[in-house]
């Protein structure tokens, strides 16, 4: 069953993958991968990892996608002016060295998962993805990198606002 | 197990019945309340007090033709309505309506009176509710219309600007309760304490958390686009907004959504301040449904009383005005909470 359920979404998660790529129009685009966000969310409920799942649903399904058709609805991309209708070479050649890369990181991860180690990953908690060990993690054993996060993002945000305001006063 | 699954469906049953009665009597509640707000009768003519006035309505809306105008995107356009309505009822699947019941004795053990308790109960509310932009975002941009579209930016930049603040004002509820559950929010609240040592004041975060509410509610009517946030339909300006271009069934679904959203957010916020199911003497889903509905009355007399913000007044209340005094809130509380 639990099976089943999985590789239904996996299935809805690649496929909508693929049609972001594939899409011709923007806004497909950007629904495909809402609709990738939200099959991703549905594996997490069956890793158990409810606060994730939740996180995932309101941080990227509702925030940031809303953000994404917000600007291509309010600069209005038509399929035939968008930059990547006609591709060129080098951005090809950029496209394909990530792919591979990519791919090698996906086959190190499964060889990882089913050559090294066949017994399965370590252990995990039966309360492992509540709000409660997840929020005791961040704030313990990864507060650091949590907080180096924080200034990461607001330093992207302010740099943000200063490249978008052309005249400081 | 199998009696375990009929009550489950029977409860799903019972929940998105009545939600979908209230919405449609909440469009009649909504004219008569107005109608004495402005000395008039509103309905009168179908059924007594015009009380069938939702039926004729909806017999209406349902047997209207349906336009769709030729430039639209299609796929897009016939989608906008449900992605609108889903997440509108299916936010409700984990608002707790009442303590445990036995249906005055009918069942062999007591039934807890919601459809789920999960363990981020607010959360999933929030996140199902920060979903319903995409039906209006969806709608005006499909509708190849300049108004729509306007409409639907205005939606989407407004409902991100609001949930920032809502999310926020709900902080200080949860760090005193220490627990995402609905159930336990509410749990939390029973009891009396005397004010003076006079006067018997309940639990309520309402009380507690005073700033807190009044942000959230603040942050409901945005969220909603009920009026003085409801730029994204203003009939002056845009012409109704996201849906001008809808007619039939699909226009009375947007219309649903919003009412089943005002219906979400007064439930929420029944549960998180106003002490959810608990009160004296009357079953417990009376005391709910009492406070909602107290809530829903206070939406529509917002609407009547105040006029419609401008669209930097809007964004300037929600940045420079909300958010802040969320955050100070949010600050206050923890340190009250962590000094005991």
């Amino acid at each position: 069953m639990e099976l089943l359920i999985f590789a239904g979404l996996a299935l809805v998660a690649g496929v909508s993958g693929l049609l972001v790529v594939v899409q011709r129009h923007a806004v497909y685009s950007a629904l495909f991968l809402i609709l990738t966000m939200g099959a991703l969310a549905g594996i997490y409920i069956l890793l158990d990892a409810h606060f994730v799942w939740v996180i995932q649903v309101i941080v990227y399904a509702g925030a940031i996608m809303v953000l994404f058709l917000f600007v291509i609805m309010l600069l209005d991309i038509r399929s035939e002016q968008a930059p990547w209708a006609a591709p060129d070479r080098g951005r090809i050649l950029v496209a394909v060295l990530l792919s591979v890369v990519l791919l090698l990181e996906l086959g190190i991860a499964v060889a990882r998962r089913f050559v090294l180690a066949p017994a399965g990953g370590p252990a995990v908690a039966r309360n492992f993805g509540t709000t409660q060990t997840v929020g005791r993690l961040l704030f313990t054993d990864f507060l650091f990198p949590f907080e180096i996060t924080s200034i990461i993002l607001l330093v992207a945000m302010i740099g943000a606002m200063v490249l978008a305001k052309k005249r400081l006063t | 197990m199998l009696e375990t699954l009929v009550i489950m469906l029977v409860k799903i049953g019972v929940v998105f019945g009545a939600l979908l009665l209230t919405v449609a009597y909440m469009t009649w509640v909504e004219r008569k309340v107005i109608a004495d707000i402005q000395v008039r009768l509103g309905p009168t003519r179908v059924g007594p007090y015009g009380l069938l006035q939702p039926i004729a309505d909806g017999l209406k809306l349902m047997f209207k033709e349906d336009l769709i105008p030729s430039q639209v995107d299609r796929v897009i356009f016939l989608l906008a309505p449900s992605l609108s309505i889903i997440p509108a009822f299916i936010a409700f699947a984990v608002i707790p309506f009442g303590d445990t019941t036995t249906l005055f004795g009918l069942l062999s053990r007591p039934v807890p009176l919601h459809i789920t308790d999960i363990d981020v109960g607010v959360l999933f509310v929030f996140g199902v509710a920060s979903l319903g932009v995409y039906g209006i975002v969806l709608a005006g941009w499909s509708s190849n219309n300049k108004y729509s579209l306007l409409g639907g930016l205005r939606s989407s930049a407004q409902l991100i600007s609001y949930e920032l603040s809502m999310g926020l004002s709900v902080v200080g509820v949860l760090l005193l309760v220490g627990s995402l559950s609905l159930v336990d929010i509410v749990k939390a609240q029973a009891g009396v304490s005397w004010w003076f040592g006079l006067l018997p004041v309940p639990n309520w975060f309402l009380f507690s958390q005073p700033v807190g509410f009044c942000i959230y509610f603040c942050c409901a009517l945005a969220e909603t686009n009920r009026a003085p946030f409801d730029l994204p339909e203003a009939e002056t300006e845009l012409v109704a907004g996201f849906h001008t271009e809808y007619s039939s069934m699909k226009f009375a679904m947007f219309f649903m959504a919003e009412y089943a959203n005002m219906i979400t957010v007064a439930a929420l916020a029944t549960t998180m301040f106003l002490g959810g199911w608990l009160g004296p003497v009357a079953p417990s889903p009376v005391w709910f449904l009492g406070k909602v509905f107290f809530l829903l009355f206070l939406f529509i007399w917002f609407r009547a009383t105040l006029p419609r913000f401008r669209y930097d007044q809007l964004m300037g209340f929600g940045w420079k005005r909300l958010l802040p005094l969320a955050l100070l809130n949010t600050a206050v509380t923890a340190i009250a909470a962590v000094r005991g």
